[in-house]
């Protein structure tokens, strides 16, 4: 027998818990990608009824099927072109009349539909009652009973699924509802023009042609003036002319007319299906009793303040362990290719540009998965919509959303965060200007890479007040986060704020499962871009670094120096004498000095010589330079880089004493260099992760727009502060 | 329909009733998606710290709205 295969879309509000019964459906036989044309995520997976390989397509959460958001473009676009055999809609039963407003809606376009009747447990808990079978009898629709987090009634709407979409076999039957006496006769006489036109023929029934232009959906609209100009005229006028009446009867809109009757037809049906508790209807419920702790005046925020100190500390203390295991790992494995390898570029090439560069993101993998483990706990929860209520007034003035706090937090709003996960978090922000407000400012917020570049240039140049310049920074991080915000939404990303209307969904508990499959889903999606775009930036950078190598006269004096020093050592040791410390010392200077001016060669070290120009107003040196360059990689960078310019050799990030004396003692470097450094590097480029990180979000128009910028902003205030220090002093 | 005021100026734990919704466009359409129609029962239940946005409990569930939003919203109370 032929292998058969069957398209069946899950559809639903957000907070419904579509995803619950995607993952319990489909298992771990899930992929996800993009719906095509906009930065909205698909997420496609693999169930069996019998003989029958299912793909079960999980529909972004909307609550209508307008051309409003992406959610609902990609969402209807599915419906409209890929016609699945049949749609499963989730319902969260407990509000079953705003649920049934997007069923309704499917319904018109005659899509076989089955009702997921969700959340079962929580309408008897309520001690409310649902008949389901009187449902099916007013709706025409199966409806199956279903507690998606236990997985209850799982198969049996699978099953219904399956058995409609065999019944109809591809046949759409679409519902009518009556639009009342002023807007019925308008979509018979649109109908008929409709179809006399063939406008979207085959795909979508006539008369939901006709209420989308009731309702000014533009994407019909010009649909409409594609097929045919004439009739597209024919149907604005009529539109133009109901419009005009209702507005001088009425006062009101026909789209406010058609959602009143689509209640309306709604509220018939649940008058009958639904039962509410007599006694206990006044009942104030747990989550009601939560909220007026949780989102109080006072206490509300405190314990938001605890809420994000925490997951911010445990992200960081749990997950420092397992990430210095991986950076370990990493090491040992460079360690092992340098001792079995010959000396030579290769080696250099394999050790320090790709291992050392994807082992300095693989590191960031247990951070990144412990980090979207309390994320998706929290929203799961319900407590990042309270989060979003509460600090939504204070975020409004700045052009973004409630909710932005939390990519800011992550990023390192607390310093020690990480832009990575802090642009994915971004995720969550439905409305598209605020996201991307957010998500082009946040990595201005002091990562845990960028902090020893402040504690060293804190420690060389305000020696004991190390705490002082590391709260200053944390807190102008902030500032210039949000005017920079503030300044966006003013100009390339200006409009109207999106609508806050907003759910707030009871608090419930999350599922393991479901935290589980969404972090892997987000670390493995890290970790493929390790793999590939970020193995490409490490070995560039090595490259940049590397070549062009000394000139081999120039290499020579360096080698014959040290090769000198070496002969005495050995000799000394030969004859069983003590090596005196100078002459240890010495071959390391000799070395480190063949480092810096192997970088100073390099095409990253010319970079940086030839940009002191451009530079020396912002106080920056040839060395600077080139440790900014390296920071464009990954901010880990810089302090190492300035590190080997300054001769030192290897410098560990972490203990960088030598560097700050160093750098306090060099005469082209001032306070007013330090200054306008710390500014520069908190406004600079993201790194190469979170620009890919971007990119994904947002595109790589926005991505490439953030490197720009970031740095064009980085410059003009660091040259302010360094011109405007040195006047002051 | 002399007692009409806006939801802004709604006192929390008012039992109130929708008589009109004056927003159009996106705005519009979004609190009608909602289920906020005119006849609907809502009730204030919070204001955040910042006294904005609202919290309002419609029959089965709660959502939030600002208060420019609750601007075109137009209550009556419903005791």
């Amino acid at each position: 027998m032929q292998k058969q295969t069957m398209t069946v879309g899950l559809a639903g509000n957000p907070n419904c818990g579509k995803t619950t019964l995607f993952n319990s459906l489909t298992g771990s036989h899930q992929h996800v990608g993009n719906w095509p044309g906009v930065t909205v995520e698909k997420k496609m997976g693999h169930a069996r009824v019998g003989e029958v390989e299912v793909d079960v397509v999980d529909l972004p959460g909307t609550y209508s099927l307008t051309a409003y958001s992406e959610e609902e473009k990609a969402a209807r676009n599915f419906l409209i072109e890929d016609r699945p055999a049949a749609v499963i809609s989730v319902l969260n039963a407990d509000a079953l009349e705003r649920n049934l407003y997007l069923a309704v809606q499917i319904m018109e376009l005659g899509v076989p539909l089955v009702l997921a009747l969700n959340m079962m447990d929580e309408v008897r808990k309520a001690g409310k009652d649902i008949d389901t079978a009187l449902l099916t009898k007013l709706t025409g629709c199966p409806a199956v009973e279903t507690v998606a987090r236990q997985g209850k009634g799982k198969r049996e709407i699978l099953q219904a699924a399956f058995d409609l979409a065999q019944e109809r076999d591809g046949t759409w039957i679409p519902l009518r509802i009556t639009y009342g006496p002023d807007l019925d006769p308008v979509l018979d006489e649109m109908e008929f023009i409709v179809q006399a036109a063939g406008i979207m023929a085959g795909k979508v029934p006539a008369r939901w042609v006709g209420i989308k232009y009731l309702e000014n959906d533009s994407s019909v609209i010009r649909r409409g003036r594609e097929a045919s100009p004439e009739a597209a005229d024919k149907l604005e006028a009529l539109t133009a002319k109901v419009a005009a009446h209702l507005r001088k009867t009425l006062n009101t809109s026909p789209d406010a007319i058609i959602a009143d009757y689509r209640y309306g037809y709604i509220a018939g049906i649940t008058r009958q299906v639904v039962r509410y508790p007599a006694i206990d209807h006044e009942r104030i419920r747990l989550s009601d009793r939560m909220d007026q702790v949780l989102t109080h005046q006072f206490a509300g925020p405190i314990v938001m303040g605890l809420v994000i100190y925490l997951l911010y500390t445990l992200t960081f203390a749990v997950g420092e362990v397992p990430m210095t295991w991986v950076q370990d790992a990493f090491a040992w494995l460079g360690e092992t290719v340098k001792d079995a390898m010959g000396d030579g570029l290769l080696r250099s090439l394999i050790v320090d540009g790709a291992i050392a560069g994807v082992g300095g993101v693989m590191g960031f993998v247990p951070l990144i998965m412990i980090m979207f483990f309390l994320l998706s706990a929290l929203e799961d929860t319900g407590y990042v919509a309270r989060m979003a209520y509460m600090l939504d007034r204070v975020f409004r003035i700045f052009g973004l959303h409630g909710t932005s706090v939390l990519p800011f937090i992550v990023s390192g709003g607390i310093a020690g965060g990480c832009a990575v996960p802090g642009v994915m978090a971004t995720r969550a922000l439905r409305s598209p200007k605020e996201k991307l407000a957010t998500l082009l400012t946040a990595p201005f917020m002091t990562c845990g890479a960028k902090v020893p570049v402040f504690l060293m240039l804190a420690a060389a140049f305000f020696p004991g007040h190390e705490a002082v310049v590391m709260s200053a920074v944390t807190l102008s991080a902030w500032v210039a986060a949000l005017l920079v915000a503030k300044l966006l939404r003013s100009t390339v990303v200006r409009g109207e704020s999106t609508p806050f209307v907003m759910e707030l969904p009871p608090y419930r508990m999350p599922t393991l499962r479901g935290l589980c499959i969404h972090t892997w889903e987000r670390s493995w999606e890290y970790m493929r871009k390790a793999g590939t775009i970020i193995l490409a930036i490490s070995i560039l950078i090595w490259a940049a670094m590397t070549f062009p190598a000394l000139p081999e006269d120039a290499a020579k004096t360096f080698t014959d120096r040290a090769d000198a020093v070496t002969v005495q050592i050995d000799d000394l040791k030969a004859k069983g004498q003590e090596v005196p410390a100078e002459l240890d010392n010495a071959l390391a200077t000799a070395e480190a000095e063949q480092s810096e001016a192997a970088l100073r060669n390099s095409f990253a070290g010319r970079a940086g010589v030839a940009m002191e120009s451009i530079t020396s107003p912002a106080g920056f040196n040839w060395r600077v330079n080139i440790a900014l360059l390296g920071g464009f990689a990954a901010k880990e960078v810089i302090v190492s880089t300035l590190g080997t310019a300054y001769s030192l050799g290897e410098i560990d990030a972490e203990d960088a004493a030598p560097l700050s004396e160093m750098l306090s003692k060099d005469e082209s470097f001032s306070k007013a260099a330090a200054l306008a450094l710390i500014a520069f590097v908190i406004l600079y480029a993201p790194c190469s992760v979170t620009i890919v990180a971007m990119a994904k979000e947002a595109g790589w128009k926005w991505a490439l727009f953030s490197m720009t910028f970031n740095t064009g902003l980085a410059y003009v205030v660091a040259v302010i502060i360094f011109q405007a220090s040195r006047l002051l002093a | 329909m002399d007692s009409c005021i806006t939801l802004r100026q709604a006192q929390v734990n008012q039992k109130l009733r929708i008589c009109s919704i004056g927003a159009e466009g996106e705005l519009g359409r979004r609190i009608r998606d909602m289920g906020l129609i005119p006849g609907a029962e809502v009730t204030v239940v919070g204001k955040a710290p910042l006294k904005d946005p609202v919290a309002l409990r419609l029959r089965d569930f709660t959502l939030t709205l600002r208060n420019s939003e609750a601007d075109h919203i137009v209550v009556e109370t419903a005791e």
